[in-house]
């Protein structure tokens, strides 16, 4: 069944609408004006610099990964979830090599940064993975790695809008197996290298996937706040149904569960162990005025969206869902606050206006590419065989 | 004297379920109440037409959820600091985050329970019989025909009034359910 032949749904070239790639020019506006202020503040102050950079690249970072990840997870699983936000996903992960480009600063400024890039302060089998060399040539490998992943997903994509036969959806599926593990494997690697290695001497097994489940949060929260954007406007206003939104309002909240899992498991696991290597990193949180900001990462990463998002009423109101989704984005933000800017600061809770406005900066450049990859295809995969059971699915609740 | 009852109701067969869905709307302007459809497969607005109200199933999961939730923490916190206090590595007695995995999964296994007695509770099921199945030509209800029954119960049921006005929203075989 190809799309069309049951003509219930007609299918019109689903052009992105004009207002929504309006957005860029804003987008390109506010990341300027913040972009200008960090240069300020990086003459001003460069480590604080590029401490504040660490997290708003890790916050973009997350979405792009993030949003790939997603789209390898519904080739995996089918389901009608994913064939409505796979192309806003898609526009996100052809944003990689910007991303690259957005890392660069890390790199140059790594001796700033990573306490053990100094020479000599690492010795034996942590100086062999941990130097500056080896850094770098890892990071080199995970992007070429994303870049080739996100690459061929998003050519073989737009080959199956052109040829929507099964042989182009098999090998999508094909895939998406081996490419989520290879994700996980050079997510968890570049999650030590980049977020890990703060605290040299701290490891945690789980940190990975701990990274990996708060990427596909933000990436999920990020693609409904533009999924309300679309429904806005005319071709998908028609199209998005309640029922979609309940959709990814159920993932959503499958989601923060499973952030709160592994973050609460680390915890545990260190905790339950108490030995001198492990608990540092929590003890500078913990025994702190970090606590609170432990505690307003419990409440508002956790408690409250997993309370609100299991409203039924909340999870099919378009409205509703996106504020959720974007208090939970706003939360990514604090979560990654929380992993960095304390081994930055044992003493207690410090906070720079970098913190915030290199996130914005960043942001603001990342959507203003992000809305023009968004116009480059139709909204909707029009070779998909599956469109026409997504547009329609559940229509009987 | 008290009669033992012996209507069930009155049940009209459609052809067509948009026909059902109408004659559900007609039934319900009109003040009628205690009534259900019964159709061979979901038909879309039905639920709606009938005037179906939210279930109470979410509340009695949440319920379990929060007495699950209670429960598995302080059998846990009863056991290590007041029951039998063992002094564990010098951990306090309330070692709340190691109480939290099985707090979690009662929580889990509570709604869960909650939920499905919940249901079988509110919704009468299992129940082996029903008076609609009296009615002559109900097997069609599996296959073609669309259902339409008004109970007895109803507050504004009048055996020929319902009747009348049933055959009057484009149904035929409109007949009495006997107990």
């Amino acid at each position: 069944m190809s799309g069309g032949t049951k003509g219930t749904v007609a299918i019109p070239s689903y052009a992105a609408p004009a207002e929504i790639v309006g957005l860029r020019k804003p987008a390109f506006i506010v990341g300027g004006i913040a972009l200008i202020l960090c240069a300020i503040g990086w003459v001003v102050n460069p480590t604080q610099f590029l401490q504040s950079y660490l997290i708003g690249f890790l916050l973009w970072c997350g979405v792009v990964l993030g949003s790939m990840a997603l789209v390898m997870l519904q080739f995996l699983t089918g389901g009608a979830w994913g064939i409505m936000i796979r192309r806003p996903l898609e526009a996100a992960t052809r944003t990689m090599p910007l991303l690259a480009l957005f890392f660069l600063p890390i790199l140059f400024g790594m001796r700033r940064l990573y306490a053990w890039s100094a020479p000599g302060r690492l010795t034996g089998h942590q100086a062999q993975y941990l130097n500056v060399n080896f850094f770098i040539i890892r990071a080199i490998i995970y992007f070429i790695v994303w870049g080739f992943l996100a690459f061929i997903l998003d050519r073989w994509s737009l080959e199956q809008d052109r040829n929507p036969g099964y042989s182009n959806t098999r090998r999508l599926q094909l895939l998406a197996g081996p490419a989520i593990i290879i994700y996980g494997f050079t997510m968890t690697f570049a999650s030590i290298d980049w977020v890990m290695s703060l605290a040299p001497g701290w490891y945690s097994s789980i940190f990975g996937m701990l990274i990996v489940g708060g990427q596909g949060l933000g990436a999920l929260a990020f693609i409904i706040i533009i999924m309300l954007l679309l429904a806005h406007h005319e071709l998908m206003a028609d199209l998005l149904q309640p029922r979609h939104f309940h959709d990814l309002g159920k993932l959503l909240l499958a989601f923060v569960m499973v952030w709160a899992y592994f973050a609460f498991s680390q915890l545990l696991i260190i905790w339950a162990g108490n030995l001198t290597t492990e608990i540092p990193w929590y003890l500078h949180r913990l025994n702190t005025s970090w606590r609170m900001v432990g505690l307003f990462i419990v409440v508002f990463h956790f408690a409250v969206p997993f309370m609100l998002l299991l409203s039924r009423d909340l999870k099919r109101n378009a409205g509703g869902l996106a504020a959720v989704a974007i208090g939970l984005f706003a939360m990514r933000w604090v979560d990654l606050v929380w992993m960095t800017v304390p081994e930055f600061h044992h003493g207690g809770f410090q906070i720079s206006w970098m913190d915030v406005m290199a996130p914005i900066a960043l942001g603001g450049i990342w959507l203003g590419v992000y809305f023009t990859e968004l116009k480059r295809r139709p909204l909707l995969p029009i070779g998909e065989s599956n469109l026409q059971n997504a547009l329609q699915h559940g229509d009987d609740e | 004297m008290y009669k033992i009852p012996t209507l069930y109701g009155l049940i009209a067969e459609f052809d067509k379920p948009e026909q059902l869905i109408a004659a559900c709307e007609r039934v319900r302007e009109n003040g009628y109440r205690c009534m259900d459809a019964y159709v061979p497969y979901p038909v879309k607005g039905l639920a709606d037409a009938l005037g179906f109200r939210k279930s109470r199933v979410p509340l009695v999961t949440l319920i379990g959820g929060i007495l699950g939730c209670s429960g598995g923490y302080y059998l846990q916190y009863w056991c290590s600091a007041i029951s039998y206090p063992i002094n564990v590595g010098g951990r306090p007695l309330n070692s709340w985050p190691s109480f939290i995995p099985i707090t979690f999964e009662m929580t889990i296994l509570f709604a869960s329970l909650f939920c499905v007695l919940g249901m079988l509770a509110l919704n009468g099921l299992p129940r082996p019989h029903h008076p609609v199945f009296n009615a002559p030509r109900f097997a069609l209800a599996t296959r073609d025909r669309f259902f339409l029954c008004i109970e007895a119960d109803d507050p504004k049921f009048d055996l020929r009034g319902t009747r009348l006005f049933l055959e009057g929203l484009h149904s035929h075989d409109v007949t009495e359910v006997l107990y």
